[in-house]
């Protein structure tokens, strides 16, 4: 198990003080000048060293996604913007970061920026956590007022500014395009790609868009050195993570620990097990709404990193482990997910708009046992039209959690047809 | 106090919130002043609430807000209506707000909901109890997910729920009683497992 020391969030449960005072006596803001003094290249190779992958989801190498950003400017300014628009359901890791470690954020916010070469940097922080932004804001005027940023911040001649804005209720915010185009004070609707932000941005500058969690592990990898977070894990999914355990467990928690650790342990040490023991398991999804769900066999021997997760056909995505016992109707479920990712859906791409909501009804018919079997082969099939023609991965995230629900779960749910027919079992010896 | 709130035919901000306007303009780049459209909106809302007990958005309040960004008023009620938290119609003095996403569902947010139907008199999602207190919403998943079953009213996330916390709750608003601090209402610390630390028990170390 993960040693406390080796934990990056000391404060995860908010027990000390949370503000610069109580940040300063846990390390933070310690040295950042002399970090800062390394020199942008330094640090990303620290960072490419410590082999983090985005805490958001889609596990990109950060330090591969910072050396992107042009290391000379053509005359416009670059810019860092933090996604903290967490809404993948049973997510909810980032809000203990924003609320309880606020500075860890800051500080990783000035060296991740100084790093990429941006004197700006914004945080999107979802509309509803209304408290937990009056936390940060009051953080952030709190750094500003110690100099930690603002001109020559924290000493280190670096000119850095941190702007956060609030969403307004938008699940597609934190896509990362439509995240820039919600900060520029539009409709969060996604951009094609290319051109990448990299490339053009905010304000049609070079950006870069990182999770809360990894930037906020930012400062304690500069400190401890990037191979002591690449001694954590497993090879190519290094380091630490908070896991968001919610459902039918005991003990729903959020907490750190080492990726790669096996789901059962993860459950059992930390969530206090699966409500009735782990017997009574039915059903996990592992990373957040939009990863395909596990059946009990599969929870057994999984382990909870990105590669591994990718092998079970399914993702560690936010690191949201949703349990379900064996009380559960797993279809009623998946069709709650359907109704999100209907309701969310920006209404941009027709293959999305129309057939998130399609997917939903057939998904609704399942759950009443009204459909046929030919009824779930075209629900399934049309989901393959829908991931992959849609702008931005919403296509792929609204349909992932029905494709992972008839693999884990093919005979459950073609049991409940109109015209089901039991296979013939074998007859028994006389 | 009436839920009948007939649509202003102006708005003005308050010296005070103009203050904040103008601060929120100030934040983003020259030329870029569209970036507080949320800010502005959000302000005219709070200023409804605090003005009429009905923290909505009428659209002279989008006009006010379109003519002080320079921008033509469709720019305005295109994000005014894209996305969620801003409430269109009136609103009761308390937004309730079930999650009923998943995580929550498998909870038992199903049993908040009637307990808000029959605490608030409210029937059915969207609408706003006789008395102007209450009006229900379903929402989408609020992010609190190891704390679940949540209730939002207003700014303040209630967790860990069930029926019988709902209905007290509701019952001491309608008694005329403040809300409570936000958090768990099941007596539980942000989002540590319920029965004891089982990470972060040793001392705190400096990180170094």
């Amino acid at each position: 198990m993960l040693k406390d020391e080796d934990r990056i969030y000391q404060n995860l449960y908010g027990q000390q003080d949370w503000k610069l005072a109580g940040a300063r006596a846990r390390g933070d803001w310690s040295g950042t000048a002399e970090i800062i003094a390394k020199g942008r290249d330094a640090l990303i190779e620290e960072m490419k060293a410590s082999g983090m992958r985005g805490r958001g989801g889609a596990g990109f190498p950060t330090g591969m996604k910072w050396s992107f950003m042009p290391k000379q400017s053509d005359g416009r300014p670059s810019y860092v913007v933090i996604n903290a628009d967490e809404s993948e359901p049973g997510t909810c890791k980032d809000r203990d970061i924003i609320r309880n470690e606020p500075h860890k954020l800051i500080e990783g916010a000035l060296i991740a920026s100084f790093a990429m070469g941006a004197n700006k940097a914004f945080i999107y922080i979802r509309g509803e956590y209304y408290n937990e932004a009056q936390r940060l804001q009051f953080a952030i005027d709190e750094a500003y007022e110690a100099g930690l940023i603002g001109k020559n911040a924290a000493g280190s001649g670096w000119d850095f500014d941190l702007v956060l804005q609030r969403g307004a209720g938008a699940y597609i915010c934190g896509e990362e395009s439509a995240m820039l185009e919600s900060l520029e004070g539009k409709k969060g609707m996604p951009r094609m790609k290319p051109p990448f932000p990299a490339a053009m941005g905010l304000y049609g500058c070079p950006t870069t868009v990182n999770n809360v969690e990894t930037i906020a592990g930012v400062p304690t990898i500069m400190r401890r050195g990037g191979a002591w977070f690449a001694g954590l894990g497993k090879p190519k999914n290094a380091g630490t993570k908070i896991f968001c355990i919610s459902g039918h467990v005991n003990n729903p928690c959020n907490v750190e620990e080492e990726l790669g650790i096996p789901l059962r342990e993860l459950i059992e040490k930390h969530a206090g097990g699966v409500r009735g023991g782990w017997d009574n398991l039915g059903a996990v999804i592992p990373g957040g709404a939009s990863s395909p769900v596990l059946n009990k066999a599969m929870c057994d021997t999984q382990l909870m990193d990105f590669d591994s997760l990718a092998a079970s056909k399914s993702m560690m995505g936010s690191g949201a482990i949703i349990v379900m016992d064996k009380s559960v109707d797993v279809v009623k479920a998946i069709w709650r997910l359907s109704k999100f990712f209907k309701h969310e859906s920006c209404g941009q791409c027709t293959p999305c708009r129309e057939g998130t909501g399609w997917m939903m009804r057939q998904m609704d018919r399942i759950v009443q046992n009204k459909a046929t079997l030919a009824d779930i082969h075209l629900l399934e099939q049309v989901t393959t039209q829908v991931a992959g023609h849609t702008i931005c991965a919403f296509g792929e995230a609204s349909s992932w959690p029905i494709q992972g629900m008839m693999r884990a779960f093919r005979p459950e749910v073609e049991a409940r047809a109109t015209d089901y027919q039991p296979p013939v079992a074998a007859q028994a010896a006389e | 106090m009436s839920i009948n709130h007939a649509e202003p035919t102006s708005f003005a901000y308050t010296d005070a919130n103009m203050k904040l306007v103008q601060k929120a303009i100030k934040k983003y780049p020259e030329g870029k002043q569209m970036s507080a459209v949320k800010s502005l909106l959000d302000l005219a809302q709070r200023q409804m609430g605090e003005q009429t007990g009905s923290a909505w958005l009428p659209r002279a309040a989008m006009d006010v807000a379109a003519e002080i960004l320079g921008v033509s008023p469709m720019r305005v009620y295109e994000v005014a209506t894209f996305y969620t938290m801003f409430n269109l119609k009136p609103v009761g003095k308390y937004h309730l707000q079930v999650c009923t996403t998943t995580p929550c569902w498998l909870r038992g947010s199903d049993d908040i909901v009637s307990a808000c139907k029959k605490a608030s008199g409210v029937a059915h999602f969207g609408g706003t109890s006789e008395d102007g207190l209450f009006t229900l919403k379903e929402v989408e998943c609020l992010g609190a997910c190891v704390n679940a079953p949540i209730l939002q009213i207003n700014d303040d996330y209630y967790e860990d729920m069930n029926a019988e916390r709902v209905e007290a709750l509701l019952a001491d608003l309608k008694a005329g009683k403040p809300l409570p601090p936000a958090g768990s209402l099941g007596g539980r610390a942000s989002s540590a497992p319920a029965a004891g630390l089982t990470s972060l028990t040793s001392n705190p170390t400096a990180g170094e």
